[in-house]
């Protein structure tokens, strides 16, 4: 897993952990960006850890693009023996799977689908050999997915599935991007699930729909009072599934400012998760019990 | 005080030099897309620099006014007229009680600016005044303006009429246009021929141009360099594992149209960039039109550095002349 550095013009940098996805490459990004934050160097105007890589922008007139290299580099030889480890928090997001409302969305854009004949949740079940819908809705919700990014556009989380990668579900991006997707989707594009904060143009496969907003700009919600997006790269999500009668009832819950997301303190060790993939996913889900 | 919307034009949003800190989570910076052109109509009506103005996109507005104000209108070609009587751009004038600012038609450029003495006076979002309307965010209500909205105006006197801008110091809209790009970021994917092409050709800017980012078609394809795909990205070639996008990065989705982002850029996805167009460059584009005949050119980081220093030499010319 090498380290690559690019400029991004005159004003960004930009540093691939890895080319290919995984918690390694994450964690190496975020020990290094949050090294980077603490550093406040003069110049630097963004700071945004992505998947398996991160951005900087940076301001030339006060820091030289060179100089600007130099800094991240030596951040990355200290960050190197960091342990990854993090205290998060694990959130549980209920899901309306199979919904009316993305079904209707995905056969209005069928045409730009690998298969027209199916709908999404049935051809990425047959894809990854998974028992119909109700076997990619045990494996989908089964174990827990940690937030690796969160861009796009505002608030929108990027997930990664806590299971080794033979496990992991993986399904390829609309054929061309549709130019509609329901606010609040739940889907899912390579090896990543999101959640889309807002209605807008989106290329992942649709799965279901959640009742819990996650982005509110005029920070009504009651649990997005302090601020307008819920997500940080390293929170861990649980999905649960919900019936339609339990959407319906959450859906007029948040409506009514009665409603906020089951959400607990956990720490999540890397070194632990590898020894230990499912018995660590246990301890992480149980804490939302309380426990 | 306050300035009514008979007529929103196609397009008009508020608009000031943006909301940096808030990328990571997917909010872009925002902001006037030709920066140049908005200061230059703030300092012309004796607003600070960076002041909210409206950016009216192919069409302008059309304003009733309840109070007199100073105004000013850079950027496109797009006379404005008070009462029905043209007005010269880049130059203040004054709009008194009772008046209506129209707009003639497009002449050249994409976006016009309209400052108005004292700035448009909109609530302060996460540090800008600037319109996301994507997510809904800033401005008024989050939106493009519409038929009937009432414009807040903040307090001023203004500058008097008739200042104007010297000709040298405006901003001319490129036919064709020339944009600057850093090679960079994942350039290695495509092949060299297709490099070599993609600096060759002549682009067109397509029908999806808009603040988010502008699509460019009519080259040849951009072919990729073979290689198994790395895990998480995707199945096609021009899929990467979902990454930051820079403001100003020319992603190739499938390697057939580049889209070059702007100041409402999705913060990152999993398509690949094969570069960057230099920030002195940026204010260039968001004065394209549709169709407008445009190449990429190849430049280096000390060449990009001396661009940045030539415009920002323009701007304080620009502030010395009006301030």
């Amino acid at each position: 897993m090498t380290t690559r550095y690019s400029f991004g013009g005159d004003e960004h940098i930009f540093v691939e952990c890895g080319a290919e996805m995984s918690l390694e490459a994450f964690f190496k990004g975020l020990s290094i960006t949050n090294a980077l934050r603490e550093a406040r160097i003069a110049g630097v105007t963004e700071i945004c850890p992505a998947n398996a890589s991160f951005q900087v922008r940076f301001d030339p007139d006060i820091i030289a693009p060179d100089d600007m290299l130099r800094e991240l580099q030596a951040l990355e030889a200290a960050a190197g023996s960091a342990p990854s480890v993090l205290d998060t928090r694990i959130i549980e997001v209920p899901v309306l799977y199979n919904d009316p409302w993305t079904h209707e969305t995905g056969q209005r854009f069928r045409e730009r689908h690998q298969d027209p004949t199916s709908t999404d949740i049935e051809y990425t079940a047959r894809i990854n050999n998974l028992d119909g819908i109700d076997g990619f809705i045990r494996a989908h919700s089964g174990a827990p997915w940690f937030v690796s990014m969160v861009g796009f556009v505002a608030g929108l989380p990027f997930l990664y599935q806590m299971v080794d990668r033979a496990r992991q579900i993986q399904s390829p991006k609309y054929l061309r991007p549709r130019t509609d997707t329901p606010r609040l989707t739940v889907g899912h594009g390579g090896c990543f699930a999101c959640i889309y904060s807002v209605r807008g143009a989106g290329g992942y496969q649709m799965f279901g729909i959640t009742p819990m907003p996650i982005y509110d700009p005029r920070q009504e919600t009651p649990y997005l009072r302090d601020f307008m997006c819920l997500f940080k790269p390293g929170d861990i999500v649980k999905w649960k599934p919900v019936t339609r009668a339990e959407y319906d009832h959450i859906v007029a819950e948040v409506d009514a400012g009665r409603w906020s997301p089951r959400m607990a303190p956990v720490t999540f060790s890397l070194a632990d998760f590898h020894r230990d993939i499912d018995g660590t996913n246990a301890r992480v889900m149980e804490a939302l019990n309380g426990r | 005080m306050a300035v009514k919307v008979i007529k929103p034009g196609l397009s008009t949003t508020v608009q000031d030099l943006g909301r940096p800190g808030y990328y990571h989570i997917g909010i872009p910076t925002s902001g006037g897309m030709d920066l140049l052109s908005l200061a230059a109509a703030n300092l012309l009506v004796g607003n600070p620099a960076g002041a909210a103005v409206l950016e009216a996109v192919f069409t302008g507005p059309e304003l009733a006014f309840e109070q007199d104000a100073t105004v000013a209108v850079t950027g496109a070609a797009m006379a404005p007229k008070v009462d029905g009587v043209e007005q010269p751009g880049w130059t203040s004038f004054r709009v008194r009680k009772g008046q209506v600012l129209s707009f003639g038609f497009l002449k050249a450029g994409a976006r016009a600016y309209v400052a108005i003495s004292g700035g448009i006076d909109v609530p302060v979002v996460l540090g800008s005044r600037s319109t996301y309307t994507l997510g809904t965010l800033g401005g008024l209500e989050g939106r493009k303006l519409a038929e009937g909205d009432m414009l807040s105006i903040g307090a001023g006197q203004g500058a008097a009429e008739g200042r104007s801008l010297p000709e040298r110091l405006r901003r001319k809209p490129g036919q064709p246009a020339e944009l600057r790009m850093l090679p960079g970021l994942y350039w290695h994917r495509i092949t060299e021929a297709a490099g070599e092409r993609f600096f060759e050709d002549t682009w067109k800017v397509a029908p999806e141009a808009d603040r988010i980012g502008y699509r460019f078609k009519a080259g040849r394809p951009l072919d990729f360099v073979p290689q198994e795909q790395p895990f998480g990205a995707g199945s096609d070639p021009s899929n990467i594992v979902d990454a930051c996008y820079p403001y100003g990065s020319v992603q190739v989705p499938s390697g057939t149209e580049p889209i070059v982002l702007h100041r409402d850029a999705v913060s990152g996805g999993g398509y690949c960039m094969i570069g960057t167009v230099i920030s002195a460059d940026m204010d260039l584009i968001g004065q394209l039109q549709p169709h407008t005949p445009t190449r990429f050119v190849k430049v280096t980081m000390p060449e990009a550095l001396a661009a940045r220093r030539d415009r920002k030499a323009v701007m304080d010319e620009i502030n010395r002349t009006l301030g």
